[in-house]
């Protein structure tokens, strides 16, 4: 499917969106958060300019589901070492468990059904701490009430993930065109929620 | 009225207006990394103009000198100088004028940033153009010497001396050239043959080259990288250019190991985008 100029344009306000909170956005929090969310919008920033330029057929890279594997990682690892302090060590362990898990099981050429369910662990994961972590703050008083937006991006960035995963699994959930049809616009709305609750939050 | 736009509307092509407009920027980076916020516009401007007519003025005798090879190549037959649009004699003299008017201007503005932009132009037209670009594919080292001197004029005008980081600068420019210029070779690898101009990829081979474009990459990326941090670039920006870098090396690595032409002109097209994105993280 051929990317049109109004995709175009979506994608790149998301990698302005991505720029702007890898270099302002994350100036104020300690190393290991600004190094988790410089990886994450680093992605996102890389992915839109890379879609930009090659298309929707960059997609069907095998190198796609690891590479999107990180997003949700590392800012759950972000949100979970700025926030839950007695959670650092562990979850830093599973994010690097779980990658190291995905990429194994995406090399290695095997035929049962072990990639999808280490997939769907580590992503379930990471994401639901990513949608439920900064709306229990915010709705708990631990964080400012902006701070539930970062939740919308989880819950914009499970969608997405969702979607490319059912679809490059072969049990697509809507049509490839339709999933390319929305996808710029929901990788916009996913980064401006991102970008609104770090900053209001 | 109508003449003069018409002609205007011929030449602009002559100029390679990207190309032209990508160098410039590198060279008001330069400027502005040694002179940011910039308090005096009539400087930034006269270095604005000076840079243009001499990067316009050495393309255009570039492009005049290479009509022959133009002709040949289906990428550029339609060129106004290949296709008789433009005569040589005027084209020559456009270029010379303005070549003339560029240095005249910045050694007027300063002799020594007066002199860098010459360097420019004289191992652009002299030792590039004239030299070697028919007879060895190494002559895209010297393309890449003239290519860093926008940015170390800059830097030089800003300064009033060279500099280490002005060095740096234009070592960076040097390196990302490789990546900019052998995507290109290789993508338009049988006009290049057809025309007879030595090239990597007809020298060397593809995987050779894409090896080349990989390790140029990197230290292209590297030497952005340590200017940045020597100017004192905010470290947002500084990680901001290294996720930028990071999509670089990503393509280049790609290309060496799965090439296909798609990942090749993605590239071409992220290099060019990635040297005005880290001109404009080192303004700021």
């Amino acid at each position: 499917m051929k990317i049109s100029i109004l995709d175009r344009i979506l994608l790149l306000l998301t990698g302005l969106l991505a720029a702007y909170q890898i270099a302002v956005g994350i100036d104020k929090m300690s190393t290991l958060p600004i190094i988790a969310y410089t990886v994450g919008f680093g992605v996102l920033l890389v992915a839109g300019l890379l879609l930009i330029i090659l298309g929707f057929d960059v997609l069907d890279s095998p190198i796609v589901v690891i590479i999107s594997t990180v997003i949700p990682l590392s800012l759950s690892l972000g949100l979970v070492w700025e926030h839950l302090a007695s959670f650092r060590t562990g979850y830093l362990l599973f994010v690097i468990v779980g990658f190291l898990a995905i990429l194994l099981t995406r090399i290695l050429p095997l035929r049962n059904k072990l990639p999808v369910i280490v997939l769907a662990i580590v992503h379930g994961i990471a994401g639901l701490t990513i949608f439920l972590l900064p709306i229990v703050f915010a709705a708990t008083g631990r964080a400012a009430p902006g701070f539930a937006l970062v939740g919308v991006g989880g819950a914009l960035i499970g969608v997405g993930g969702l979607l490319l995963a059912l679809l490059k699994a072969g049990r697509p959930l809507l049509s490839r065109a339709t999933i390319l049809k929305v996808l710029p616009g929901l990788l916009l709305l996913m980064t401006a929620a991102f970008v609104a609750g770090f900053h209001f939050g | 009225m109508q003449r003069i736009l018409s002609k205007l509307r011929l030449y602009w092509p002559l100029t390679k207006s990207l190309q032209t407009g990508l160098l410039l920027s590198t060279g008001l980076a330069g400027y502005m990394s040694a002179r940011c916020p910039v308090m005096h516009w009539y400087d930034f401007l006269g270095l604005a103009l000076s840079l243009f007519l001499a990067i316009a003025g050495s393309t255009i005798i570039n492009m005049w000198y290479d009509r022959d090879i133009d002709a040949k190549m289906k990428r550029t037959c339609n060129r106004p100088l290949a296709s008789g649009q433009v005569t040589p004699n005027e084209a020559l003299r456009l270029g010379l004028v303005l070549s003339a008017a560029g240095v005249g201007m910045a050694v007027a503005m300063s002799p020594l940033y007066g002199l860098v932009v010459f360097a420019g132009l004289f191992f652009d037209v002299a030792v590039y153009t004239l030299w070697l670009k028919r007879r060895t594919c190494w002559s895209i080292v010297w393309g890449g010497i003239s290519g860093g001197m926008p940015i170390l004029a800059g830097r030089v005008f800003g300064l009033g001396h060279v500099d280490g980081i002005g060095i740096l600068l234009a070592l960076a420019v040097l390196f990302w050239i490789p990546t900019h210029i052998l995507t290109f070779s290789m993508r338009y690898f049988d006009d290049y043959a057809a025309a007879g101009i030595p090239t990597f990829p007809s020298a060397y081979g593809f995987q050779v080259t894409r090896a080349t474009i990989a390790v140029s990459s990197i230290v292209a990326a590297l030497c952005i990288g340590a200017a940045g941090i020597l100017i004192g670039v905010q470290w947002g920006f500084v990680r901001l250019l290294a996720v930028l870098s990071a999509g670089l090396l990503l393509l280049a690595v790609a290309s060496l190991l799965r090439p296909s032409e798609r990942v090749n002109f993605g590239l071409f097209k992220y290099a060019s985008l990635y040297m005005l994105a880290a001109m404009v993280l080192l303004s700021v």
